[in-house]
């Protein structure tokens, strides 16, 4: 089961429907999935998931950014996460990174930089953030567009970050995230 | 948060604007009236029908004509934006647009740009089930403008039912058609929704079609009791 993280300005928001729902529609058919708003996840609550995605946000909200203690639960999650947009500017600040200005909005290029399992070569995407990430410690950049870092991962962890957002031109990211999410799992 | 919801009387915005309402404070509405039949970001056709649709929403409407080409439009559309901003104090714009990254980005911009907030509530929404949705909320909608083959004049004037929405699908597995028209295919204006206090009744209209589109034009119209 998926865990879909909301991480608009607050729970049954207007985003809601904007940045959670299309990422609920790629999850369902591929597998079963919860939502939960990220002031109410905890690490407690993680159990049974076999993959958590962080939702985007609404280009002025950056509220999560202001509660970034509500996201200390990634740095001891074993279960794979994919941050996308705001998901992965929380993930950087979790583990200590900083967020740096940059303003793409609309479709970008991006080009690959280490080969991975979610995405490959030079691609278009759509992009809608007024903020990039700078390279957390322990993670390495995946993808750059000719502005800011587009993705990245944990080294060690199935930890993964997405600048763009893959639910708009680029299902397939979060249909191969959630085929990793699988060989994670035991055999039954 | 105080918003602005851009309003051509089509379903899209009609529904994206219910969906405001229900979360937050709907100031105005922000209609823009484009000459330019093929315009690139709004809704045309009955434009002038959404001055029936604000007095039965109850919510007062800025409006601002524009030449309705590429560039010179999105100045317009800022400009109403501004004069939103001005009279009415929004802090956010919403709009109905489902899939169009060019529509999307265009006002994401302009928001950013002013400091406002923007809201797509439809954003990505699988079509035929917001037609099925709307249809369950009891909108009343009609095909005001079609534009693009197989299309012909029988759609004009017609009520979007749950037969239409299955010939739209046929149409798009087909024709690859957007089929909530998004890709200007066809458009629709909204003659009763659950937000308005009166339906508007069509007094007169005339069809006009040539080549692969045509508009239903209503010539005269009134609100009437529900």
């Amino acid at each position: 089961m998926i865990l879909v993280v909301d991480m608009n300005y607050r729970e049954d928001s207007l985003c809601h429907e904007e940045f959670v729902l299309p990422v609920v529609a790629i999850v369902k058919p591929n597998d079963s999935l919860k939502i939960m708003h990220y002031d109410r996840v905890k690490s407690a609550s993680l159990e049974g998931y076999s993959g958590i995605i962080l939702c985007g946000t609404a280009l002025k909200d950056n509220r999560f950014s202001e509660h970034i203690s509500e996201f200390k639960w990634l740095e001891e999650c074993e279960t794979p996460v994919l941050g996308i947009c705001a998901g992965m500017q929380a993930i950087g600040l979790a583990f200590g990174s900083k967020l740096a200005p940059c303003t793409e909005i609309g479709m970008i290029e991006v080009e690959t930089t280490i080969e991975n399992s979610l995405f490959t070569r030079r691609f278009s995407a759509y992009a809608l953030h007024n903020n990039a990430i700078k390279k957390p410690e322990h993670f390495e950049v995946l993808a750059k567009s000719d502005k800011c870092i587009q993705a990245i991962k944990h080294h060690e962890k199935e930890i993964y970050g997405v600048l763009f957002h893959p639910e708009v031109r680029n299902h397939q990211v979060i249909e191969r995230f959630i085929s990793e999410t699988r060989k994670n799992q035991p055999q039954q | 948060m105080r918003l602005g919801v851009l309003f051509s009387g089509g379903k899209d915005s009609t529904y994206a604007l219910m969906k405001a309402m229900r979360k937050e404070d709907v100031s105005c509405l922000i209609s823009i009236f484009s000459e330019n039949k093929e315009s690139y970001m709004f809704h045309t056709p009955n434009i002038e029908v959404t001055n029936l649709q604000a007095q039965s929403i109850g919510l007062p409407q800025v409006k601002k004509a524009t030449a309705g080409e590429k560039e010179g439009e999105l100045a317009d559309l800022k400009g109403a934006i501004t004069e939103a901003v001005e009279d009415y104090g929004i802090e956010g714009v919403v709009s109905g647009a489902i899939e169009s990254v060019y529509q999307a980005k265009r006002l994401q911009v302009i928001c950013d740009e002013l400091g406002l907030w923007c809201f797509n509530p439809l954003w990505k929404k699988d079509q035929p089930e917001l037609l099925n949705e709307i249809l369950g909320l009891n909108f009343k909608v009609i095909i005001s403008g079609v534009s693009a083959y197989p299309f012909d004049e029988t759609w004009l004037g017609r009520e979007i039912d749950e037969n239409m929405v299955r010939e739209l699908i046929t149409l798009r597995d087909k024709h690859g058609i957007s089929p909530s028209g998004e890709g200007g295919e066809i458009e629709t204006c909204v003659l009763d929704a659950p937000i308005f206090k009166k339906r508007v009744e069509v007094v007169e209209y005339e069809k006009y079609f040539s080549g692969n589109s045509g508009i239903f034009a209503i010539k005269k119209a009134r609100l009437a009791g529900k």
